[in-house]
């Protein structure tokens, strides 16, 4: 690691009544989750939203937006190791830290949505190797392996040797991991919505923009409430590098619904989305559209993008509008009905053609809210145990007006 | 025949058991002779995949309104509905269809349709949805963790989450909370030269519009009503070589 002038790490000291009031309201949504968990369990899917013909539902959003949010949060990371950047290498700890919380969340999350969580074991020791799922069985714990090690090289002279190699081979892994995680989509060829090869560098894209969100935010907030310094010209440059983020994923976007109307057989699935499909066509246009990409572009790249309270109010921004993107993407390809018989009206007691029903319960937002707060409780509790966070992320330290 | 010889000499004698199969046929009122019943697997063989069984679905024959091989696969199977339309479970459905353009109206049973390679077993992170070795699609209830990745993957709708504790199950059809189910083509009965429910009960019905036979076998009468009038595989496009393939569609 390129050596930098006055950086130190130093936990942070964690003993206000704000902090210990956090922990706790964080420690009260994971309890929350565990009993919504439980409930769900004990009683059946029947509880939930969720049914034969949406299948996968609120608690899927909430994981796959964590898992694929986790990645992301690697960026920063990678960007100081692997391509030498020197301002991201002091948050460089940090990122790893985040996005080892955020996967770890997501997944508990997944694993406590299972019809038998109880069986993890055997998902864990039968694998079927053409499964996609089965390969990211082993993609989010290699995941979590390898961000330990890298991590690890950060934090001590001992390894740290490896601090470039692992943060390359970190870099690599966690695009993969993506797209594992988007093709997770790619490969139900039967669904109209999912069939599209774009998916997958939309996942990776979309990756960069809610993990970058999120290490603003927390950050932001971190460094706030500590009175540590924050330099302005370096949250410049990330909330900058959102907006790039956050523009690549509404092309992208843009491409994929192009090419889904370009196709005459997925007019009905864009129709639904983009039109008639009530709450999924407010959820893209308000929630991912308006919300998601055009409010964070106008904030960051206009004057209100200097201060830090509409830096905060775009990260939010992209954090809400992926939810309701995921959405869109998860519960919006599944109740529109499956093409089973083109050219013909099918009705049976099986909801064939007709857009299924799908409402969250309560127990299912409690389940994924409590993913997000073991993420957030294990960040806040880490940063204040290990030495993960510089004392200063001022300019002095992140850029040395000479030649450091 | 020439080419069963083999098969029939070295694995059974069981041309007196398939007698008895159609007299149950023919006493049920049916047009149906499942010669090949005879290739049916007994309990201490392995499974063969010299044969691969197949349901053919005459949607002409199937008649608007009539749902007995539904309620036979559910009786069967021990099937409960509890009143929750959009979570209970269903092995088989019937779907009434209408030709938007002309107006003609059909109805068919939809089931799982045994694909040869099915997406389901293809995305099942544990292997619990797997194709037997003749063709029968099942779901290994002891490893299934529930995930529903095969749901989200089937073409065809065929399966069903267990979303509350089953009650009143056969020994013949473990089922349980928070693991995935379909038809399973009656495996329980193929295995002891059974016809399925389902093909049993509209013959009963006098309707005969499930066949059920060895695909695999030239000389069946399911192969050779294949062989000589046209049939199709449900969203063929897909390219799955479904087991299940339907007529007057
Ligand atoms: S729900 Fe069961 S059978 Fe279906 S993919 Fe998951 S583990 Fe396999």
């Amino acid at each position: 690691m390129a050596k930098m002038k006055n950086l130190y790490y130093r936990n942070i000291e964690g003993t206000s009544p704000g902090y210990w009031g956090l922990l706790g309201a964080l420690a009260l949504m994971i309890v929350a989750g565990l009993g919504a968990a439980y409930y769900m369990e004990h009683h059946g899917h029947i509880v939930t939203g969720m049914s034969n013909q949406v299948v996968w539902g609120l608690p899927h959003v909430f994981a796959i937006f964590l898992i694929v949010a986790a990645s992301g949060a690697l960026n920063v990371a990678s960007i100081g190791t692997v391509f030498g950047k020197q301002p991201y290498q002091p948050v460089g700890r940090f990122s790893a830290l985040l996005a080892m919380a955020l996967l770890i969340g997501g997944l508990i999350v997944l694993v406590l949505d299972l019809g038998r969580p109880d069986r993890l074991i055997v998902a864990m020791t039968k694998y079927n190797f053409k499964s996609i799922f089965a390969w990211n069985i082993f993609l989010y714990t290699g995941f979590l392996a390898i961000v330990g090690f890298y991590l690890w090289a950060m934090m001590d002279r001992m390894v740290g040797k490896y601090y470039k190699p692992a943060g390359v081979v970190a870099f690599v892994w966690r695009l993969i991991l993506t797209t594992g995680t988007g093709s997770i989509f790619g490969f139900l060829v039967a669904r109209e919505a999912y069939d599209a090869a774009i998916l997958a560098p939309l996942f990776i894209i979309m990756s960069f923009a809610f993990g970058l969100a999120i290490f603003l935010l927390l950050i932001m907030g971190i460094y706030g409430a500590t009175d540590r310094e924050l330099s302005d010209s370096v949250l410049r440059r990330w909330k900058n590098l959102l907006g790039v983020f956050v523009a690549a994923v509404l092309l992208l976007v843009v491409i994929y619904h192009l090419y889904k109307l370009y196709i005459t057989r997925t007019h009905g699935i864009e129709s639904f989305i983009l039109l008639n499909g009530g709450v999924y066509t407010s959820l893209f246009w308000i929630g991912q559209i308006l919300i998601g990409a055009l409010l964070p572009l106008f904030i960051i790249f206009t004057k209100l993008g200097h201060s830090r309270f509409w830096i905060a109010i775009a990260s939010v921004a992209v954090i809400v509008g992926g939810i309701a993107q995921l959405y869109v993407i998860i519960i919006g390809g599944q109740v529109y009905p499956l093409p089973l018989f083109p050219g013909m009206a099918a009705s049976s007691s099986f909801s064939d053609g007709v857009v299924a029903h799908y409402a969250p319960s309560l127990p299912e937002f409690l389940l994924g809210m409590g993913g997000v707060a073991i993420a957030l409780l294990a960040v806040l509790f880490v940063v204040k145990v290990l030495d993960i966070l510089p004392e200063s992320l001022g300019d002095a330290v992140l850029n040395p007006p000479a030649a450091s | 025949m020439s080419d069963n010889k083999s098969l029939q000499s070295s694995r059974r004698e069981f041309l007196g058991k398939s007698a008895v199969a159609g007299a149950a046929l023919a006493a049920a009122g049916s047009g149906l002779v499942l010669t090949r019943m005879a290739e049916a697997r007994a309990p201490d063989q392995p499974v063969s995949n010299k044969v691969r069984w197949g349901l053919l679905v005459d949607a002409a024959r199937c008649v608007d309104g009539c749902t007995d091989c539904v309620t036979a696969c559910h009786e069967e199977n021990g099937i409960e509905q509890s009143g929750h339309a959009e979570t209970d479970p269903q092995w088989m459905r019937k779907v009434e269809l209408k030709d938007e353009r002309t107006g003609y109206q059909l109805s068919l049973p939809m089931m799982c349709q045994h694909c040869e390679t099915a997406p389901c077993a293809d995305v099942c992170p544990t292997g619990a949805s797997f194709i037997r070795a003749d063709g029968i699609a099942l779901v290994d209830r002891h490893i299934c963790i529930g995930c529903r990745y095969c749901m989200m993957a089937c073409p065809y709708k065929a399966r069903s989450f267990e979303h509350e504790t089953v009650t009143k199950q056969k020994p013949h059809a473990p089922r349980g909370k928070g693991t995935v189910e379909a038809c399973t083509m009656c495996v329980h009965r193929v295995d002891s030269e059974r016809l399925p429910a389902c093909v049993e009960a509209c013959a009963a019905a006098g309707h005969n519009a499930i066949m059920f036979g060895d695909l695999k076998d030239p000389n069946s009468e399911i192969a050779r009503k294949m062989a000589s009038e046209p049939s199709r595989a449900m969203r063929a496009d897909l390219k799955l070589n479904p087991g299940v393939r339907y007529q007057g569609v």
